[in-house]
């Protein structure tokens, strides 16, 4: 026989174990999930920082022998900002505006739906696969030379998918009673999106941005088949082989020498840096256009 | 510039839910209306098919006629967005732009139809401010944020923002119901004065706010669950709340309904 129990009652003995051994289990599983991260960071820190100099950011591996000391990664450098950039610039702008036709004009149509779908099946083509496409169609097929701009088709790519699903998401938090406050003003839809619900979701468009391109920023598989390799500076991405960091770490650390591997580890250190960096001025730009800056 | 509206024979849709049947009526101009009855009569529906805001909504139509003046706003060729631009809406919740500041809220209508100095903005925006008995309060923060304001006075803003574009008729479903007896009562006062220069349908649950500042009301009921709502009687205010023609009206308002 059951009893109903009625009343305040004190927090049972089973409830506290159970408390305890769930409260045990979050915390372990949060400190493994750290330890690797955390490890990570301190390696390529710790090995990156011996060759971390101006030499290394403003010099090629030009004229550096096999065994040479010295050498540097500004032409992987420029190269990776030159290609993810253009990455960004044919992927953002397809990207968002894929996800505001899916979000503002699909409605659960055939057609968005569909769309739906193969951006689904692209957020999940190995990064190989979109190297191989842009070899096989744009250099093997149309004779195009390898060049930095192959390879941001490969990235972009690989953005694409990131940037539609983020976009999307942050275009659907966006309440419907602004777009229809709008309406009611007399503002045609498209200028709706434009001044009301694109601003309204800008920070978490930026957020998105930065992860696509967090994302391809360390892609190696795809710029080894699209850019191939050079220890030159190659300013021009729409001519001829550039480097690129991911490339460069790949590249020096299959080499047998210690300065090799020093430049290795200071090229995923520099990655890395970027990486940062870029985040730190898009987290600039959100906070700069939002209007809690403004006060209130 | 207020007009009047004539509604004839309206049938509102959603998807095959027909929510609203054969209404017919007319809006006074320069006068306030109110729409009083049981939630889900299709109170809210009707007044979004007055500015074709009910088509917003995917599967939504409309069948019928409405006349603003000697202009079917239904008719052939003519642009919802312009009816919307005539015929200005305030909304239950209030809905500032949480991006703008409220200079710019207020001017949003304006900024976003079309170019004007920034002389005639904001000239503009302290009339509208001051209409929506706001500019006292604001006047020396316009450039913070209007999410930074209380319910009441994003609501009053809301308001300032709807009359900022110079519409003829001013739809408002349910302005007061997130808001406080002050509040309400400046929006109440509010009303009364707009009513000089505008059209002013005001959908409300509360009996004595009809009473106050409708000069015509109309009481909506449906027959039953899943039935369409209907318009029962409309008539002056005063004979509504004292002699109504129907027995649902006296019930309603009352209190002894359903
Ligand atoms: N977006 C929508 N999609 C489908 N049906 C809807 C939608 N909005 C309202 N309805 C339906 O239409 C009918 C009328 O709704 P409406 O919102 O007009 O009622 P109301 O009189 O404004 O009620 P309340 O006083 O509670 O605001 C209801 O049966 C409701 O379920
Ligand atoms: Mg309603």
């Amino acid at each position: 026989m059951t009893t109903v129990q009625t009343g305040i009652q004190p927090i049972s003995t089973s409830r506290r174990v159970k408390d305890r051994i769930v409260h045990v289990l979050v915390y372990l599983a949060f400190a493994i999930a750290v330890i690797p991260l955390v490890s990570v960071l301190w390696l390529v820190i710790k090995n990156g920082m011996h060759r971390f100099d101006l030499e290394f950011l403003t010099h090629s591996m030009r004229n550096i022998g096999a065994r040479d000391a010295g050498g540097g990664a500004y032409h992987a450098i420029i190269g990776t900002l030159e290609q993810v950039s253009l990455a960004s610039l044919i992927a953002v702008p397809i990207g968002l505006l894929t996800a505001v036709y899916l979000v503002e004009y699909g409605s659960g149509g055939r057609l968005a739906r569909s769309i739906s779908f193969f951006v689904d099946v692209m957020t999940g083509v190995p990064s190989v696969v979109s190297g191989l496409f842009v070899l096989a169609f744009w250099i093997l097929a149309l004779g195009m030379p390898f060049s930095g701009f192959a390879g941001a088709m490969a990235l972009s790519i690989l953005m694409m998918p990131v940037v539609v699903r983020s976009a999307e998401e942050m275009l659907r938090l966006v309440p419907n009673d602004l777009r229809e406050a709008s309406y009611a003003l007399g503002v045609p839809k498209w200028r709706t999106i434009v001044k009301v619900v694109l601003p309204t979701a800008f920070t978490g468009i930026v957020t998105g941005v930065m992860l696509a391109v967090a994302r391809v920023a360390g892609e190696t598989a795809p710029l080894l088949l699209t850019v191939f390799f050079t220890d030159s500076i190659n300013n021009d991405p729409f001519n001829g082989p550039q480097m690129g960091l991911p490339l460069y770490v790949f590249d020096q650390a299959g080499r047998p020498t210690d300065t090799a591997i020093d430049r290795a580890w200071t090229g995923a250190l520099t990655l890395i840096l970027i990486v940062m960096l870029l985040n730190l001025v898009a987290r600039l730009i959100a906070w700069w256009r939002s209007p809690a800056k403004r006060g209130s | 510039m207020a007009k009047q509206i004539e509604v004839a024979g309206l049938d509102a849709y959603y998807g095959a839910h027909k929510a609203i049947e054969g209404i017919t009526m007319t809006i006074e101009p320069r006068a306030v209306t109110a729409f009083i009855g049981p939630s889900g009569c299709g109170k809210s529906t009707f007044l979004r098919t007055l500015n074709r805001m009910h088509e917003v909504i995917p599967g939504a139509r409309v069948e019928g006629k409405v006349r603003l003046e000697d202009q079917d706003l239904y008719g052939p060729g003519v642009d919802p967005v312009s009816v919307r631009r005539t015929i200005g809406m305030v909304f239950q919740r209030p809905n500032p732009f949480p991006t703008m500041s409220i200079y710019d809220n207020v001017a949003a209508g304006l900024r976003l139809n079309g170019r004007f100095s920034k002389s005639e903005l904001d000239g503009i925006v302290e009339s509208s401010l001051k209409g929506a008995n706001l500019w006292n309060e604001v006047k020396d923060r316009l450039q913070k944020p209007g999410s930074g304001l209380s319910g009441g006075q994003q609501q009053r803003l809301c308001i300032a923002r709807a009359i900022a574009v110079r519409p003829e008729v001013l739809l408002m479903d349910e302005p007061c119901s997130a808001l406080d007896p002050i509040s309400t009562l400046a929006i109440e006062d509010l009303i009364s004065s707009l009513k000089r220069d505008y059209t002013i349908v005001i959908v409300t649950h509360n009996m004595q706010q009809a009473a106050r500042v409708s000069d015509k009301t109309a009481f909506f009921n449906l027959a039953g669950q899943g039935q369409p709502g209907k318009l029962i009687e409309m008539d002056e205010t005063s004979r509504i709340f004292t002699n109504p023609g129907q027995k649902a009206t006296e019930d309603y308002i009352t209190g002894r309904f359903g």
